[in-house]
């Protein structure tokens, strides 16, 4: 068995600031970390690991600094990390990013071995689209098993896998064959801690790095912004709303009265809502 | 949008100008098309709102709104079709395959592929549901064009461009997109985000069959089974009229009751804040923010929720946004039309009485007459 997971270093948008008067990210001193949503990707393979046994890769594109996030997830226990960087890259929107990093699993397919399984998150937390992990299905020519909740069997001899999906409104049980692309839905799992091993084998491990030509990567003109057929035009700040909330003055005023207070401005600002809940509520 | 090098706006801005030239193929590329989502013979609302947007854009443009049909042959289907006309659509193109029963993949892009191929829109919008998602991300890789996801604004520009404006970075900056040079313009727009316009009873516009060129051999992907979701999840967040949700403040998972009790008093729905859900305390699909659902009602109350801009993009389309939180500088006050600087624990369920003695059913007749 061999699964090759995509995982993609973030900013910690917790840590995010914008700059009031340019409008730009502060990146300096933001921390980084894998992309939240890979971890259930990346716990999910490791879990078919612990079971059929097999091979684990982890993929990353992005700049050489997201060797990082790579070596953190050998620390959970992936077996092999390639870094695809590259200045071609740079400025790639979703279909320039599910190219490069299509072309790269085919390459890690002929240098590795062929992936049964390539696993997504579902969406990053700062291109935040979902659209690289179907982009890289079709691609590739895998099925395309989206918002996965559960894997079920997977019989590696009948190349067949059986998941559940969320669809709209409810879970599909879907059987589909191998190889196939993932994306995980969030919250299916939590990742492990890691072993004592790993993390000193992640502190030694060679990263396995490709250029584009060593990802073989013919044209060129397909990656980065030249290969990006959406460009942002504009960033700005949202606008802030004019007037800030009326407040009720709650000074010595009983729960009771304020619960009055408040019910009665409600009614004020929306005088139809007092007749639709009456009707509506179980009261 | 560009997911290795973002935030970089004065080249981003300089490229868009210089790059602007639409390739002779393209130029014929005409119509503003809108997905009408059909899960077990339900359209699903989101349609109805792209539609409403569509029909501006399609105006702006000066060219035609289609609605797109693909689903099983029968009622449900046809019915959508003239659904799609009472929400503002010129024609509708449909393809009716019992392939397309169950959302798959496979089917569902070929057959939007080939619609796109034979008749040549400018702009496809689709919602940014799971299944508008899968299927935006495949369309738009095999066309090979651009698709700008959970789009919050839909304009079209003087040289008549597709301008399509979404948050990024959880909702701290806003950017507008443009795809350059392809076609069509693909983009997504999550459930209530656009308001739903007026349905009007109309004739039916013109509408145009076309066949699936698929057989069952060809899908790889079987559907054994469908569950549908249980009590909890059936909850219709999105599309409640007035929803009540908690946050951290409220301290304990025990307190939640405070927020269900408020919610069954007025028949409201109730949510609450990502930690509530991280912590177990309450199920994701209650989750109300960027990761979690976008509601629009007409009133909502917010409990012990601070506000962050991860949850704030979710309730803005609320009519009436009150809030009930301790801390005078909580940000939720910045955009609450309503605030109320007061101890949730103490305040929820006296609202709740409130609300019982003033809607009681003897006000209620003399409400009624
Ligand atoms: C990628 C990403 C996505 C996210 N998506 C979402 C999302 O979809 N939805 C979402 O909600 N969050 C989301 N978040 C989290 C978000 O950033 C905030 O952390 C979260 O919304 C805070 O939840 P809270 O307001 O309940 O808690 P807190 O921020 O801890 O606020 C608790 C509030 O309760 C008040 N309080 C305390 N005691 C009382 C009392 N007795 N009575 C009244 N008030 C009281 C406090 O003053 C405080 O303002 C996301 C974060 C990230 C990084
Ligand atoms: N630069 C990248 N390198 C590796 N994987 C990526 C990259 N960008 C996106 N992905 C993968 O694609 C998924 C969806 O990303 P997105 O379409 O940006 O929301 C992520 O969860 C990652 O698994």
């Amino acid at each position: 068995m061999h699964i090759v997971i995509c995982i993609k270093q973030v900013p910690d948008s917790a840590h995010i600031r914008v700059h009031p008067v340019t409008n730009t990210i502060m990146r300096q001193g933001v921390p980084t970390i894998i992309n939240p949503y890979d971890l259930f990707a990346l716990e999910e393979a490791l879990r078919l690991r612990d079971v059929h046994g097999g091979e684990i890769t982890v993929l990353t594109m992005g700049p050489p600094m997201a060797e990082d996030a790579l070596r953190k997830a050998l620390t959970y226990g992936a077996d092999r990390a390639v870094l695809l960087t590259d200045r071609y890259f740079a400025g790639s929107d979703t279909l320039a990013t599910s190219f490069a990093l299509s072309q790269a699993i085919a390459k890690i397919g002929e240098t590795f071995g062929k992936p049964d399984i390539v696993f997504t998150g579902k969406q990053t937390i700062d291109g935040d689209t979902a659209q690289v992990g179907p982009g890289i299905a079709k691609r590739l020519d895998l099925v395309q098993l989206t918002y996965v909740a559960k894997i079920g069997v997977v019989d590696f001899e009948a190349r067949e896998i059986a998941v559940e999906r969320r669809s709209e409104g409810g879970t599909q049980m879907l059987k589909s064959k191998l190889p196939c692309l993932v994306t995980m839905l969030e919250g299916t799992n939590e990742i492990r801690r890691g072993m004592l091993d790993d993390a000193l084998r992640a502190a030694r491990s060679e990263i396995v790095k490709w250029s584009a030509t060593d990802a073989g990567i013919e044209d060129l003109m397909k990656c980065g912004l030249r290969g990006s057929p959406t460009v942002v035009k504009r960033v700005f700040a949202p606008t802030a709303r004019a007037e800030k909330a009326a407040r009720i003055d709650t000074t010595d005023k009983s729960p009771r009265d304020l619960a009055d207070e408040l019910i009665a401005e409600i009614f004020t600002r929306q005088p139809s809502m007092e007749h639709e809940l009456a009707f509506n509520g179980g009261a | 949008m560009s997911t290795v090098n973002q935030a970089t706006p004065p080249p981003a801005a300089a490229r868009a100008a210089m790059k602007k030239e639409l390739p002779e193929h393209f130029k014929g590329y005409k119509h503003v098309w809108v997905f009408m989502e059909l899960e077990r013979g339900q359209v699903h609302p989101v349609s109805f709102e792209l539609l409403g947007e569509g029909r501006k854009l399609a105006d702006k443009l000066g060219v035609e709104l289609a609605g797109v049909v693909v689903g099983p042959p029968g009622e449900a289907t046809w019915h959508a079709v003239a659904e799609a006309f009472a929400y503002g659509a010129d024609l509708a193109y449909i393809i009716e395959d019992p392939l397309l029963s169950d959302y798959r993949n496979e089917p569902f892009t070929k057959a939007m592929t080939d619609l796109v191929n034979s008749y040549k829109p400018e702009i496809l919008l689709l919602g940014a549901t799971t299944l508008g998602r899968d299927l935006a991300g495949s369309v738009a890789t095999t066309l090979l064009t651009g698709l700008t996801a959970d789009c919050t604004e839909l304009d079209v520009d003087a040289d008549g461009s597709l301008a399509a404006t979404r948050p990024t970075f959880g909702g701290s900056l806003l950017c507008t997109i443009y795809t350059l040079n392809y076609r069509p313009q693909m983009a997504t727009v999550r459930p209530r985000v656009m308001s739903m316009p007026k349905r009007v009873e109309r004739p039916v516009g013109r509408i145009i069959p076309h066949k699936l060129s698929m057989v069952e051999e060809d899908i790889v992907t079987k559907i054994l089974g469908f569950l549908p979701d249980g009590q909890s999840a059936k909850a219709n967040l999105a599309y409640a009229d007035v929803v009540v949700a908690g946050g951290l403040g409220l301290g304990a998972v025990e307190n939640l009751q405070l927020v269900k009790n408020l919610a069954q008093s007025i028949g409201a729905e109730y949510g609450c804040s990502r930690p509530l859900v991280q912590k177990g305390w309450m199920p994701a699909d209650r989750q109300i923010g960027q990761t979690g659902k976008t509601i629009r009602p007409k009133l909502y109350i917010a409990a012990g929720i601070s506000g962050a801009i991860q949850h704030r993009v979710g309730v803005e389309g609320a009519d009436l946004i009150v809030a009930i939180n301790t801390d005078p500088n909580a940000p939720i006050f910045d955009f609450a039309h309503v605030g109320i600087v007061s101890d949730a624990i103490r305040l929820l369920p006296a609202l709740t009485e409130a609300f019982m003695r003033r809607l009681s059913p003897h006000n209620r007749d003399k409400l009624a007459s």
